[in-house]
């Protein structure tokens, strides 16, 4: 059967160098015409591309965003360095900026001090006005009454108003259209505009811009800062492995072509597929170079080997050809396996690195034997001698591991089952402030304005009242107002929006702003006209729809927290359901949502739909080696090394690090499919020499680290470079993926090397392979 | 007041000679634009009062619905610098029945303003010089209901088109007063009644906001045309509202001492 395989290899590759040179324009041409649709693609700048249609918390957000208004927004937040932003210079300058905020692009809302819709009582006059007016010409007894009625008025204190009067923040809402990347750009970009503008004019002032929309905005930014960064320096390291490795400049330039064509044609797929660039999919090109080398290096060094035994290039060609047709096969096989189950994971973006990841793969399987060998058939390749001192180490290691094989295989137990069962030192964890590092101003900005005035974490709420206009009803509102004094106790609270607040104040209002007033109206139809009369009293763009809904029937609570853990913020949203249920009647309990609540969900969320995906792929995987090898025993001895090195590298991570978000669902499915590629090679050289040569366990132990052991020594090391690299990513996602990869890759090894021969010197003990039926030569090699 | 805007008096003798209005040959846009203008305001001159029920129904961007009822009392002021007064009576929802709403209209100045509240039995001042928010909550402004006298605006003819199956001059209205929530105004009006078909408001970025269109005008007394059907549409948050207009009355006796912050508590 091998042979049948080995025959149709051989028959193939005399085809490829009869058609040496069609084959190389024909693949360059079909790379290119496939690669042009990579001109489609474009970067997605919505935070909401990973979330699936399907997620509940998405469409929990997004139901409470059509009740109200949306919660795209821009804010501004100001600190002058030489003290109280509260004076009249900066309240002049706040009310600047909050004028030509109406200006911005899809604005529809423009919140701050200066523009607070004020409630004041004279007589019988009910007076709505802003704050501030005439900033300039405020007396200083007029600007501390601005800043007594500012600091105690829950809307404002700690939201837009720090307690010690030094920053202040202006709140911009935006309506944009659905995932329009020019029109997110052009709000945004306005909006540095005008602070790069304001702090020309005032250098002591510090503008920062923070929001769900500059979140948005950052998204691509990352995709292109990896892009142009990361990229660059994958082709650096490939080209010094592969010249460092194949000592060959015609064997670089060779492989070098392969990688490239590869990625382009996933890039182009993807421009065809209609995919947009997010920091995961920006990934797959590094992913793609890195692993499309492979293939190209197992050829080369078989090819080379046959050329420096005396055989010609052709000869050479055809003889790597026959020999490594199976296992570069097998190995692409499994690795597109291991990527295209991450079209299980419920966060699209990372189905879109799979699917190019996966394109890539197999681009770069069919690119190896087809336009490798015609091209290689072409050019001239000179063939130097190389030493053998590597293979000697191997031979040593190979000596050393059979020697030791029972101190090994407890010790290397030991290890694996001590740092795998590390794991639960891991906790999830996803701020989207924290995805980015400090190369990205969204993350030094949104970090500032927490620090000095208010996060932008929030939770929030739809509470319904019991009919239409319900939320004037005296119970519901004395409900909402012990939800919020309760929310307002929770740690890492640092503001509640409230109804009650406003309902408050005009209670106050109306009886010529007593103290004693600000009480909830203990009225329905008090708390509805005082309503009516507020809601006519106010400008465009300042009204009650933001927190009321059309049908009075709903109010919405907005709770901002500090920087929370994703566990701490699953906390509160739970409790707080957990209070209303318990506290207040049925049609008031409601679910927290928000993009930090989205966000705080994903790694749960992904780790349970990857779990069917991880396990499908670990089958598939499982079940190809079982047929390659054609030993049930040794495919299931193979379960070990394919599923250990995940487990300790999160265990690793959990003592590192200790947190993890989203990427941790990705990394057991990718990784296995990457990993198992080792121990195909070691275990087939293994099965070859107990078949051929009737080899001891022990020799074919020795056999297989003598010839294979340096291949994967190298293929691991690009591997482990390859996703290093990606641990620089400006997005925490990718690194965090990236250094759990390529540690996952090296553990790998290790295991490959220390923990698989002894296993297999205790667990396949029997004598000979020779009167095994399937004893034909490997075509693995 | 909430349809004065739509009073396009129709005198059936300047009906006549309006079809030969003099349109002269090297008219400005504006001069054009304010003739048409004129022409609009003088055909609802003389309706004297007129009274109205009004239903509002909001929806959002979901197709959920709610619902107002009102009824609108309105007192023309013959003299073209003081604006008409006007009264508003709530019935629905029944948390606010019998709040009762009175307006003095002015042309440059915010209007004065009380309410009446039946749950506090006070009439309250309403002093705000930025009324350019949303209706109880509609997509119509306070300002898009008011009273519009017609120099509030600065006018500018655009061009004539087709609309639906009428001719329309296009006009270009800039708000004259302070504190409009709109940079600019788009209307069309019909150019065989001078009646309003559609307005297009712009915001102060000057983008497109809201479109209004009117429809199902009818006439009362031979001459006055009011739509009864107007329907508003805000672009840019999806939600819309529809305003319909029945049981129009006119010249029922409404005198201004009925008009008075004093009478506003006794107002049903």
């Amino acid at each position: 059967m091998a042979d049948f395989f080995g025959n149709v290899a051989e028959r193939y590759a005399h085809w490829v160098i009869r058609w040496r040179w069609l084959l190389v324009f024909a693949t360059v041409i079909g790379a290119v015409a496939i690669g042009s649709g990579a001109q489609n693609l474009s970067f997605t700048s919505d935070y909401r591309v990973f979330f699936s249609k399907e997620n509940p918390q998405l469409n929990a957000y997004e139901s409470l965003q059509d009740i109200y208004t949306k919660t795209d927004n821009i804010v501004f937040v100001l600190k002058p360095n030489d003290g109280l932003v509260m004076t009249q210079k900066w309240l002049d300058v706040t009310q600047k900026l909050t004028v030509e905020s109406w200006q911005i692009p899809y604005s529809i809302r423009v919140d701050s001090v200066t523009n607070f819709q004020n409630t004041v009582a004279e007589e019988d006059d009910l007076i709505v006005a802003d704050l501030v007016e005439n900033a300039l010409s405020l007396s200083e007894s007029q600007i501390n009454r601005i800043i007594a009625t500012a600091q105690n008025e829950p809307a404002l204190a700690d939201r837009i108003i720090s307690p010690d009067n030094t920053t202040t923040a202006i709140q911009v809402t935006l309506q944009l259209p659905p995932d329009d990347m020019i029109a997110l750009n052009s709000a945004v970009e306005y909006a540095e505009k005008m602070a790069a503008e304001i702090q020309a004019e005032h250098p002591e002032l510090r503008v920062a811009i923070t929001g769900l929309a500059p979140l948005s905005n950052a998204f691509p930014r990352a995709s292109m800062l990896d892009m142009q960064t990361l990229t660059p320096i994958m082709f650096g390291i490939i080209i010094v492995a592969l010249i460092g490795f194949l000592r060959s400049f015609s064997g670089t330039i060779a492989t070098l072509i392969v990688t490239i064509l590869s990625t382009i044609t996933a890039m182009g797929f993807a421009g065809y597929m209609g995919v947009k660039l997010t920091p995961p999919s920006a990934m797959a090109p590094t992913i793609i170079l890195t692993i499309a080398i492979a293939d190209c290096v197992h050829i080369l060094v078989s090819m080379f080997h046959e050329m420096r035994a005396g055989r010609t290039k052709h000869q050479a060609i055809i003889e790597s050809i026959r020999i490594n047709m199976q296992p570069v096969f097998l190995t692409s096989f499994t690795t597109i396996i291991g990527f295209m189950s991450l079209n299980f994971s419920d966060a699209p973006p990372f189905n879109d690195l799979g699917n190019m990841a996966a394109v890539g793969v197999a681009a770069a399987w069919l690119y190896s034997i087809l336009f490798l060998p015609a091209f290689i058939a072409i050019i001239p390749v000179r063939v130097k001698q190389v030493k053998t001192d590597k293979i000697e180490a191997m031979d040593r290691i190979g000596n050393f591991v059979v020697a030791n094989r029972t101190k090994l295989l407890v010790s290397m137990s030991v290890i694996a089952i001590g740092m795998s069962s590390l794991i639960s030192t891991i906790e999830l964890d996803d701020r989207f402030v924290e995805y980015f590092d400090d190369s990205i101003p969204f993350r030094v900005d949104s970090d500032f304005a927490r620090e000095n005035l208010s996060g932008i974490y929030q939770v929030e709420f739809s509470i319904n009242g019991e009919d239409s206009g319900g939320i004037s009803e005296p119970v519901y509102l004395q409900n909402l107002d012990k939800f919020a004094i309760w929310l307002r106790a929770q740690p890492g609270v640092v503001h509640v929006n409230s109804l009650t607040d406003v309902l408050k104040r005009l209670s106050k209002s109306m009886h010529g702003d007593a103290e004693k007033w600000y009480l909830l109206p203990d009225d329905r139809e008090l708390a509805a006209q005082y309503l009516l009369l507020y809601e006519l009293s106010l400008p465009y763009g300042l009204d009650l729809n933001s927190q009321i809904n059309v049908d009075k029937s709903a109010s919405r609570m907005t709770v901002t927290l500090d920087n929370v853990t994703s566990g701490e913020m699953r906390s509160l949203a739970d409790r707080s359901q957990q209070w209303l249920l318990s506290n207040a009647p049925a049609h008031m309990v409601a679910e927290g949502s928000g993009a930090a609540v989205m966000f705080a969900h994903i790694a749960h969320r992904n780790i349970q739909s990857m779990l069917i995906g991880t396990l499908v792929a670990f089958l598939l995987i499982s079940g190809s080696m079982i047929i390659a090898l054609r030993s049930v025993r040794i495919g299931l001895i193979s379960l070990i090394p394919n599923l250990v090195p995940a487990a300790m590298a999160f265990g690793l991570w959990g003592v590192l690090y200790g947190q993890i978000g989203l990427a941790s669902s990705m990394v057991a499915a990718t990784t296995l499919g990457l990993i198992v590629d080792a121990s195909v090679h070691f275990l087939s050289k293994y099965v070859r020499a107990r078949r051929e040569r009737g080899a001891t366990a022990e020799e074919a132990v020795r056999y297989s680290f003598r010839t294979v052991g340096k291949a994967l020594l190298v293929t691991t090391a690009v591997l482990f470079l390859g996703f290093a690299v990606l641990s620089q990513s400006a997005f925490q996602v990718n690194s965090d993926l990236g250094l759990l990869t390529a540690i996952t890759i090296a553990i790998a090894l290790v295991v490959d090397f220390l923990l698989l021969p002894p296993l297999l010197m205790l667990l396949d003990r029997k004598k000979s392979y020779t009167s095994s039926p399937l004893a034909a030569p490997q075509a693995a090699e | 007041m909430l349809n004065t805007h739509l009073r396009t008096l129709i005198l059936s003798s300047i009906a006549v000679t309006s079809l030969s209005l003099p349109v002269l040959a090297n008219t400005s846009p504006s001069e054009k634009g304010a003739e048409i203008a004129k022409e609009w305001d003088a055909r609802d001159k003389g309706f004297g009062d007129s009274s109205a029920n009004l239903e509002m129904v909001l929806e959002n961007r979901h197709g959920e619905k709610s619902t107002r009822v009102l009824r609108i009392k309105t007192l023309e002021m013959p003299d073209s610098n003081v604006g008409d007064k006007s009264l508003t009576i709530f019935s629905k929802p029944r948390d606010i029945k019998g709040t009762a709403f009175l307006s003095f209209a002015q042309i440059l100045e915010p209007d004065d303003q009380w309410l009446y509240l039946p749950a506090l039995k006070r009439v309250k001042k309403i002093s705000s010089k930025n009324k350019s928010g949303p209706f109880v909550g509609s997509e119509f402004s306070y300002e898009d209901l008011s009273a519009q006298e017609l120099k509030k605006y600065n006018y500018k003819w655009l061009n004539d088109e087709a609309c639906g199956e009428l001719q329309c001059s296009v006009l270009e209205q800039t708000p004259a007063y302070e504190n409009s929530g709109y940079t600019k105004m788009i209307v069309w009006y019909d150019t065989a009644e001078y009646r309003q078909q559609k307005i297009d408001y712009y915001d102060r970025k000057g983008a497109l906001l809201k479109t209004l269109k009117f429809t199902e005008y009818r006439q009362y007394l031979s001459k006055f045309w009011r739509a009864h059907n107007m329907y508003m549409v805000n672009h840019q948050t999806g939600k819309k509202t529809r305003l319909v207009y029945s049981d129009y009355a006119f010249q029922t006796g409404l005198k201004g001492s009925d008009l008075t912050k004093r009478k506003l508590s006794k107002v049903r």
